[in-house]
């Protein structure tokens, strides 16, 4: 099939030093289109998934819960209630008569049986169109449990996975401010938008504890809910997730004062500017920086001798990164730039105008920039642009593995750390097994292009 | 101890589903609609719908699985998503090129009351779906039946749509495999050519969810029915439905339009419901079941007598859907095992019944549920107050297995964590010696792994 644009697309795709004006963002996906966006409360979810000590009721048809049920790696280093799935598993007769005595009993029932810290209520597309009183069930019932019974207003049909990300930025917000602060220390940070995928997290916390730095809580990787009502007591956020977490952090900035900083821990850069960012902060501790360097230094001493393996072996290899949030992106391009690896396409499914921006700035000319994309333009590009490896989610795996090129999940499927300094060891080897890996020499592609030679 | 939170003691909940043992229509009908040949699936609803099943099935098969979505907003779910779904068409035949666009709808689009059929009669009319091409749909409410009502409902609107009628009889069969995996399409028509009975297969996913790597990501891969063989589907002499919760619609509707009879039968899971169904397709076609299928079930049987002492008494944990349940039940009855706790979340009275007939004694004993609270955690509830010796079900069985040290075989849908259930059948003999395999290994791995040094032996 002829791989066409759809018209009205055309200008969510944008080629540095071709194209004119610039990119399109932040519209809703055309109708019709083959998308690879999910809805609000996919958005809700995958945040407050990982707080570990909590109920988490989907309130809604059994599909919502069971499609969400342990869709992350995100570990937990005690309870383990947040990898089980709770619905209320609406039937046609609540459609009629409403959901909210199931609702109800169903809260009450699981809070009985599991003695959560709190309990999260995800609202669903039928929930908010058959018009349940959510808050009010939730008010009743957490007055009953005497936990923070917190409603999610995460109706599939309202807006993004963005507007999801909001909304469970709205129900840690109530938690926040509910605990005691008293004996955290000045030198304190959240940190924002980690969701502790294979441990990641926990390597985090390992870096700013050696540096002297107190984490008090993490939103929401190996989460708690009182840790998470400690969070006011720090002194700075970071925010890792920029997509996730960014309203939290700012309405901490507002309620509580608390300054943050954007942060990304994937690639030596900016694992280490991370950790510079962080020392810079508390500056009338130079000690801080002092411990910071000598990290960084350690760190990279180790893994810079087996970075230059995957670079011999790698440089001038092509690759397309499409991710959720634009951020992940910058940071790729990086990494993937210090072992000689060029991007050719570079897109997320989010990104807002100033991402695209330094998304620009960051990229080679040529290299094709998308908002929102489809498996039709991305297959076409990869094709066009000679692409050898493809960074994306799930959906996007058996493509490239179709079209004959290497793939690293840079989302939820993915199994190994990929933050900190260890992870980008971990990053290069799983991109190094996969574009060089024996199976291409079967694959008709390679045939094709050998033949081309 | 992933399940450390779930307490022996079996209290009587009202409202709430713990570890589902089902998921929604939407995605059965997704799976039924990539059956068809050069067919685009369309989510009419949220993004989120169509994005879950996507990469629900994405998991499952490891293929790429393309389905448009009709990107509901909030103005759509208080306007209503006729605009949505016009556009959709639009979009979808322009830019995709599908020969059929299969729309279900969502619990949203059915809640607020979108009458699909009237907005694709608009469309029509308007001119707005090219000649040539075809929009079939299915209502498939989430919050009704399961995922496998989904299935039947989508193959039901196959059914209505493309057969045509004729008065004349082609010397041909209609098979509706009912929700299997590729592979067991595949054995089917292996199975069918092997006894030279002419026949058309839909849905028909082999080929589609299995397809080779080729270097090109096809949007519309080879395998699927064809149009052309829909349309002939109605001049058929005889329809097996396969499945009662997945097929018995589909072959009702072929019946009232095109007077095609049909017969109900089980899927060809096990030796029992295998020969049913041979000795049927060779009643209706007269085509004689060949040596070389007798020789298969020879072996089927060669195995079980080399095996029976591993396998007499052993207990099962099963847990899945209808369809598929039912003669695997059958199956293990007929090894002498033991299927004493069964869950699965398709609610139906027929499945009690059947289950009662199929399992005689042993139904009063066990515990058997299905429907609402029929889930996951009540399954591990049971086994906790009475251990077995193997549990059948889908991936989320890990979780049971793996708390309760009991072997697991992976059977049913969603598998997201192993390959196999494409490219192996379950179905026809070929599929009860892969069962038996699997099962035997399962269960004579733990043997080794946990005898104590004198008792390991070599032979078993």
């Amino acid at each position: 099939m002829e791989a066409a644009i759809l018209k009205d697309r055309e200008n969510q795709i944008f080629i540095k030093e071709q194209s004119q004006g610039e990119i399109a963002c932040e519209k809703s996906s055309l109708a019709g289109s083959v998308s690879q966006r999910a809805c609000v409360f996919c958005g809700s979810r995958v945040v407050l998934y990982p707080v570990a000590d909590a109920l988490h009721i989907v309130h809604g048809p059994i599909g919502c819960a069971s499609f969400t049920w342990d869709i992350r790696g995100s570990l937990s280093s005690g309870p383990e209630l947040h990898r089980l799935s709770f619905s209320t598993d609406l039937r046609e007769m609540d459609v009629i008569q409403g959901g909210e005595k199931k609702l109800e009993r169903a809260i009450t029932e699981l809070g009985e049986l599991h003695k959560p810290s709190a309990v999260f209520v995800y609202a669903t597309c039928i929930a908010g169109i058959i018009g349940d009183d959510i808050a009010a069930v939730c008010k009743r019932t957490a007055e009953k449990l005497g936990v923070p019974v917190l409603p999610v207003h995460s109706e599939g049909f309202k807006g993004t996975k963005k507007d999801g990300y909001k909304a469970a930025c709205d129900a840690l917000a109530k938690i926040v401010g509910t605990g005691d602060i008293s004996g955290i220390p000045k030198v304190s940070i959240n940190i924002l938008g980690e969701f502790n995928l294979a441990g990641e997290a926990w390597m985090i916390e390992d870096y700013y504890r050696r540096m002297g730095v107190e984490v008090v809580s993490v939103m929401t990787g190996d989460g708690r809910i009182g840790k998470i009502s400690k969070a006011h007591g720090v002194s700075l956020n970071v925010v890792q997730c920029s997509g996730s977490l960014t309203y939290l952090a700012e309405h901490m900035e507002e309620k509580y004062g608390i300054p943050y900083i954007r942060v990304s821990y994937f690639g030596i850069e900016d694992q280490s500017r991370a950790l510079y960012d962080v020392a810079d902060f508390f500056s009338f501790n130079p000690e801080l920086r002092t411990k910071a360097e000598e990290i960084v230094r350690e760190e990279i001493s180790v893994i810079m001798p087996r970075i230059q393996y995957y670079r011999e072996k790698l440089a001038g290899k092509k690759a397309a990164v499409y991710v959720g949030g634009a951020f992940k992106a910058f940071s790729l391009i990086k990494a993937l730039r210090l072992i000689d690896m060029s991007v050719v396409i570079a897109g997320s499914q989010t990104g807002n105008k100033n991402d695209y921006k330094q998304l620009e700035e960051l990229c080679d000319p040529g290299t094709v920039i998308l908002d929102d994309s489809n498996p039709l333009e991305l297959s076409r590009f990869v094709l066009e642009k000679k692409a050898d490896l493809f960074i994306g989610g799930v959906k996007e795996r058996p493509i490239a593995y179709k079209l004959g090129i290497g793939f690293c999940d840079h989302n939820h499927e993915r199994k190994i750390a990929l933050a900190g300094y260890e992870g980008m060891i971990n990053f290069y080897k799983e991109v190094y097994s996969s574009v060089m890996s024996p199976v291409w020499k079967f694959a008709p592609r390679n045939n094709r292009r050998k033949s081309h030679e | 101890m992933l399940l450390r939170h779930t307490p022996k003691e079996v209290k009587d909940r009202k409202a709430l589903t713990i570890n589902p043992a089902k998921t929604c229509q939407p995605i059965g009908a997704m799976y039924a609609a990539l059956g068809i040949h050069g067919c685009l699936p369309h989510s009419h609803g949220s993004q989120g719908c169509c994005s879950y099943h996507r990469s629900t099935l994405t998991r499952h098969y490891k293929e790429p699985v393309m389905a448009g979505t009709s990107s509901f907003t909030e103005g759509a779910s208080v306007f209503g998503g006729q605009s949505n779904l016009l556009q959709s068409f639009n979009n979808l035949f322009s830019i995709y090129d599908p020969d059929i666009v299969a729309v279900h709808t969502t619990c949203l689009s059915e809640t607020i009351g979108d009458d699909v059929s009237q907005i694709t009669q608009k469309a029509i009319d308007e001119g707005k779906i090219p000649a040539g091409k075809h929009v079939i749909y299915a209502s498939t409410p989430s919050y009704v039946g399961s995922h496998v009502t989904g299935f039947s409902n989508m193959c039901a609107s196959i059914a209505k749509y493309f057969p045509e009628k004729q008065d004349y009889e082609l010397d041909q069969v209609n098979i509706l495999p009912g929700w299997v995996e590729p592979s067991d399409m595949r054995e089917i028509k292996r199975l069918m050519s092997e006894m030279h009975v002419p026949f058309v297969m839909f849905p028909d996913t082999s080929g589609v969810l299995d397809a080779p790597q080729t270097g090109f990501h096809q949007f519309y891969p080879k395998g699927g029915a064809s149009v052309p063989d829909l349309k002939r589907s109605g001049a058929s002499s005889f329809t097996f439905a396969l499945g009662k919760f997945s097929s018995e619609a589909a072959g009702e509707e072929l019946r009232k339009k095109c007077d095609v009879p049909y017969e109900v039968m089980e899927v060809p899971i096990g030796i029992n419901a295998t020969d049913r169904f041979l000795m049927k397709v060779s009643e209706v076609s007269g085509c004689p079941v060949p040596e070389s299928i007798n020789d298969e079930r020879g072996r089927v049987v060669d195995i079980i007598t080399d095996m029976q002492q591993y396998l007499h008494g052993k207990k099962v944990a099963l847990f899945g859907d209808p369809d598929i349940l039912i003669p695997l039940t059958e199956f293990l009855l007929a090894m002498d095992m033991k299927p004493v706790h069964i869950v699965s979340g398709t609610p139906g009275k027929y499945f009690m019944e059947r289950m009662k007939e199929i399992m005689g004694d042993d139904f009063e004993t066990g515990n058997v549920k299905n429907g609402p609270r029929a889930d996951m955690f009540l399954l591990h509830q049971w086994i906790k107050n009475e251990p077995v010796d193997l549990i059948i079900g889908n991936t989320y069985g890990k979780y049971i297995a793996r708390d309760e040290n009991i072997p697991f075989v992976r059977m049913g849908f969603p598998i997201l964590d192993r390959i196999g259930h494409s490219y192996f059948p379950v179905t026809g003999y070929a599929g009860a010696m892969r069962i038996l395999d699997k099962m035997l290994g399962a269960i004579m791995d733990q043997m080794d792994r946990e005898a104590p040094e004198e008792k390991f032996e070599l032979v078993m």
